[in-house]
């Protein structure tokens, strides 16, 4: 049964649609990552799903319960911000406390002073203290709860900022970008705390990020939104290895996907240099597509029996691999491969070089971006040419 | 709450968040109402009128009270003596609170000190300090006076005398407004980065006087401007010095604008005629305000 | 060279500041001495300030004897901090729906506060004055402290502050579960003392030295502001006895002085922050 279920959001502001229909479902205990570059509306549906902004159209469900027309507060949703947001003015403990005072202590019994005198209340706020005490302890900031923000570290608020989401056991956890203040050493430690913390508490949690290795890290799906679309939403590796779109194979990889243009005739069968592909379904006539491959499946040689001739440009040197700028002979189009350091060291800028590409790895997309599926037909006339 | 309908859940969500904002806002606005907005108008409608406390109606009169306005010598008397106390005090008041900022922000040691003492007046209740300055500034036994004596020059009666009570008056002003200045000019000074005074000297700026042309002024140019509008609208406002000390005498020679419209209204009960002095007082403060935003965007576009 | 002409320079610098210095506080030198001296030996008109009689006590005497100076500085107390306070409670609530809420009127109130900023209460004073008259509010707190209620200034400076706080942190208040009069009183007033207190002391200074509007509307001396009081002080002791005169002025300058020098850091940067802003 799903936990949370977003149903056609749309939402735009001043005429721009920010959001398009978009539409998920989130299974009980499961980390979704948002991920797609900014502007693509990931942080107005946390925002919409939090209840601190407001769908135009469309449905959200919590936990069974209808919530659009539900204040944020009543929704018990908490939320992790990129800046923390944590009260400067409280320490790290009173900061925790703030969700639990909210919903346990009556409003006469929040006042100052006056509050002490109410009834009932030492019990409440006893509690409370030994809650935050728990969760503190689990986030191993037991140390700082006296400590006010302005003396903590980037890192060591962003703890206390997840111990204020988690302390009250929310229905669903939402972070927006919480990595993203921190310095690069510290982010990669967070990403698996995170995890770690998601899996112990067991609450669905759809995670903001524009930062696709985050995305494929951590979650067990990932959401690729653009342009106010909910392009694919699947497991890291099949959005990686098997992207339905054509911006969701260009969003996710490093270095990015080659794209290169080439036509597909009445029958579905696409060439490009000395490889043949086959679309399903038949087409009323010759359509230009666009065949995808990523640099890592694509070879170079010197040998002279690749699928095309390229001319190398120039290579980046990265340690454990290297990436090989080149660009086709004929067609003119740059292509990107990445290559082992023993693969690399006989290629040097200029040199004419033979491209492979594997494949059953390539993928055929429409121009408008949909994934046309496709099989190998051949491959090997070149090489047989080559030979013969 | 429970109402919220759920088809529209933005617009409710909007439409509540927007009834929250008018009931936070409505303490404000209903006062701005009460306090502000209607008197204003209050007094522009009472300046057509002969309206006189004391007396039940009153009639209206069109530009009646305007057209005596222009032929009362005691009128013409206090905006002529308001002009040239401000005339006095705002430029003397602003060179010599950068002077001092200047000197200050120089000075490694004292800093707070000296910031402090310059400051006092401000903080400092100007109905007692103005009784200080009368006995600094009386003719016999005054300080001032005996200090000039001691000179071989005779003082003259500061206060007493038609011929210098603007001038006492604009020495009492300017005391008291440098400090203000001052802090706003050392706020303006702190805020000019330390690395354009060395371009400066890198680029030549051999002199004291080259750098303050080169940066310190362009840079304070907007403090300057505020200053300026800041100062000149308090000397307009002068009262406090004037009631205290002088009541507008000796022979009007010290009438003020808003001394005057407190005779008249207050003293006379004249709230008519009063009310339509107050508009001019009112005009010459939004022109004021005019020529700062026009300058100000001048400055903003041709920069 | 350098370091001569340096030195030199810093010798001219300190010797102006001095100099200024003396000049800003002779009028305080001269008010701490003449409280001490009697009358016979103010009319030698001799420069000396330390009193050859001590007459510190007969001024003083003479000077609480005359007029009330602990009504005066409780009715000054009093006016400033009823003034201070709802100034803050109402102009608080409407800078944060301002700055913070999807306001439709936010442009119109902005349009009112800049409109508001102009009129100073000498232009609202006949009007005012007339209604209170005719309400038979005049001689009261009342009527020293209403026209103030609301502070256009106020709320302009808090909305400049307000914007600077960032929208998270009232989001993650609303995720907690705070009401709307719950954030700006457990988030954005405790995040707003810097304000407070620039304004605070912006108000206070203001309204402690206030002469018009007390003049204006109390002629009760049990009313009377400190600025009201020394005028009636003046006229009564028909302004010749210099002694006592210092004496009361001495009295009633001092807690704003005091309270200035103690908290001088403040002070400085509170007019400084007031003033740029204003």
């Amino acid at each position: 049964m799903s936990v949370l279920s977003l149903c056609k959001i749309t939402k735009s502001f001043g005429g721009n649609a920010i959001l398009k229909g978009v539409s998920l479902e989130a299974q009980g205990g499961e980390f979704i990552a948002l991920v797609g570059p900014s502007g693509c509306g990931k942080s107005t549906l946390l925002r919409i799903v939090a209840g601190l902004d407001h769908a135009e159209g469309g449905e959200i469900v919590i936990g069974g319960r209808a919530v659009s027309a539900v204040a944020a507060a009543d929704r018990n949703v908490a939320m992790v911000f990129q800046s923390y947001a944590l009260y400067p003015h409280l320490t790290a403990g009173q900061n925790i406390a703030v969700p639990l005072a909210m919903r346990r202590l009556t409003t006469p019994q929040r006042l100052p002073f006056i509050g002490n005198l109410m009834p009932g209340q030492r019990q409440i706020r006893a509690d409370i203290q030994r809650q935050v005490k728990e969760m503190a302890g689990s986030l191993k900031i037991d140390h700082l709860l006296d400590r006010k923000p302005g003396q903590m570290s980037g890192g060591q608020r962003q703890r206390v900022a997840l111990a204020r989401a988690m302390v009250r056991s929310p229905s669903v956890f939402l972070m927006d970008e919480p990595l993203s203040n921190l310095d690069a050493n510290l982010r990669v430690h967070a990403r698996g705390e995170i995890v770690e913390l998601h899996r112990r508490a067991g609450v669905p949690t759809l995670y903001v990020t524009h930062d696709q290795s985050e995305a494929l890290s951590m979650a067990d799906r990932v959401a690729v939104m653009i342009g106010g679309n909910l392009l694919q939403l699947a497991s890291p590796q099949e959005i990686y290895d098997d992207p339905a779109h054509i911006e969701v194979a260009r969003f996710l990889g490093q270095p990015r996907i080659n794209v290169m243009e080439t036509r597909m005739d009445a029958s579905g069968t696409v060439r490009f240099g000395a490889l043949t592909l086959a679309a399903d379904g038949v087409r009323s006539s010759e359509t230009p597509v666009l065949i995808g491959v990523r640099p890592e499946f694509v070879h170079l040689s010197v040998r002279a029996d690749g699928i095309l001739r390229a001319r190398v440009e120039r290579t980046e040197f990265l340690g454990s691999e290297v990436i090989v700028h080149a660009r086709l002979d004929g067609i003119g189009e740059a292509i990107v491969a990445k290559v082992g350091p023993a693969e690399a060291a006989t290629l040097v800028a200029g040199m004419p070089v033979s491209v492979d590409i594997e494949p059953d790895r390539a993928m055929l997309f429409a121009v408008t971006g949909e994934r046309l599926r496709a099989k190998t037909v051949a491959v090997a006339s070149a090489r047989e040419k080559a030979r013969g | 709450m429970a109402s919220v309908a759920t088809d529209m859940p933005m617009a409710a969500a909007d439409r509540r968040e927007g009834r929250i904002a008018w009931l936070l806002a409505a303490p404000a606005i209903t006062l701005l109402f009460l306090f502000i907005l209607l008197p204003t108008l209050a007094v522009v409608v009472l300046g057509f009128t002969d309206f006189e406390l004391g007396y039940g109606g009153f009639r209206f009169v069109g530009f009646e009270n305007y057209a005596e306005l222009v032929s009362d010598r005691t009128f013409r008397r206090s905006l002529w003596n308001t002009a040239v106390y401000t005339a006095i005090v705002t430029p003397v008041s602003i060179v010599l609170a950068l002077a001092i900022a200047m000197l200050i922000e120089a000075e490694t040691r004292a800093k707070a000190f000296f910031r402090t003492v310059y400051f006092l007046p401000v903080a400092s209740l100007l109905v007692a300090m103005a009784t200080v300055w009368q006995f600094l500034f009386h003719p016999t036994i005054g300080p001032i006076n005996t200090f000039l004596t001691q000179l071989g020059i005779a003082g003259p009666n500061w206060l007493g005398a038609s011929g210098t009570v603007l001038y006492g008056l604009s020495i009492i002003g300017i005391w008291q407004s440098v400090g203000f200045n001052m802090v706003l000019f050392l706020a303006g000074l702190t805020a000019i980065p330390r690395e354009l005074y060395a371009a400066a000297e890198v680029d030549g700026a051999k002199s004291w006087f080259d750098r303050f042309r080169l940066v310190t002024w362009p840079m304070l140019g907007p403090t300057t401007l505020f200053v300026t509008t800041i100062s000149i609208i308090n000397s307009v406002k002068v009262f406090e010095t004037v009631k205290t000390l002088t009541e507008g005498g000796p022979n009007k020679a010290s009438e003020v604008l808003l001394f005057t419209i407190y005779q008249e209204g207050f003293v006379y009960l004249r709230v008519g005629y009063a009310s339509a002095m107050t508009v001019i007082f009112l005009a010459i403060l939004v022109v004021l305000m005019f020529l700062q935003y026009r300058v100000l965007d001048r400055k903003v576009l041709y920069a | 060279m350098t370091a001569h002409s340096l030195s030199l320079g810093r010798i001219l610098r300190f010797t102006l500041l001095s100099l200024g210095a003396l000049i800003f506080l002779a009028p305080y030198i001269f008010m701490i001495s003449t409280a001490g001296k009697a009358q016979s030996e103010i009319f030698s008109s001799s420069l000396s300030l330390i009193p050859e009689h001590w007459s510190y006590v007969e001024n003083f005497t003479k000077a609480l004897s005359r007029v009330s100076m602990p009504t005066l500085l409780l009715n000054g107390v009093i006016v400033c901090a009823m003034i201070f306070l709802v100034q803050v409670v109402v102009a608080i609530p409407c800078a944060y729906a301002m700055a913070k809420l999807k306001f439709r009127a936010a442009r119109f109130m902005m349009v009112l506060v800049m409109l508001g900023l102009l009129v100073p209460i000498h232009a609202t004073a006949l009007p005012l004055y007339v209604a209170f008259d005719r309400l038979a509010v005049l001689n009261s707190y009342t009527a020293l402290v209403a026209p103030f209620s609301i502070s256009v200034f106020a709320i302009f400076l808090f909305l400049q502050f307000f914007r600077a706080i960032p929208d998270d942190l009232i989001h993650a208040a609303r995720l907690d579960g705070m009401s709307e009069v719950g954030i700006v009183a457990r988030v954005v007033v405790p995040n707003a003392w810097p304000a407070i207190t620039a304004f605070a002391i912006f108000s206070v200074v203001a309204h402690w030295n206030d002469l018009f509007w007390p003049l204006i509307v109390v002629t009760n001396q049990d009313y009377a502001t400190p600025p009201l009081g020394l005028l009636s002080f003046r006229a009564a002791e028909a302004g010749d006895d210099y002694g006592a005169l210092m004496a009361a002025t001495l009295i009633i300058t001092l807690p704003l002085v005091a309270a200035f020098l103690l908290a001088q850091k403040r002070f400085v940067e509170g007019i400084t922050m007031t003033g740029l802003k204003g």
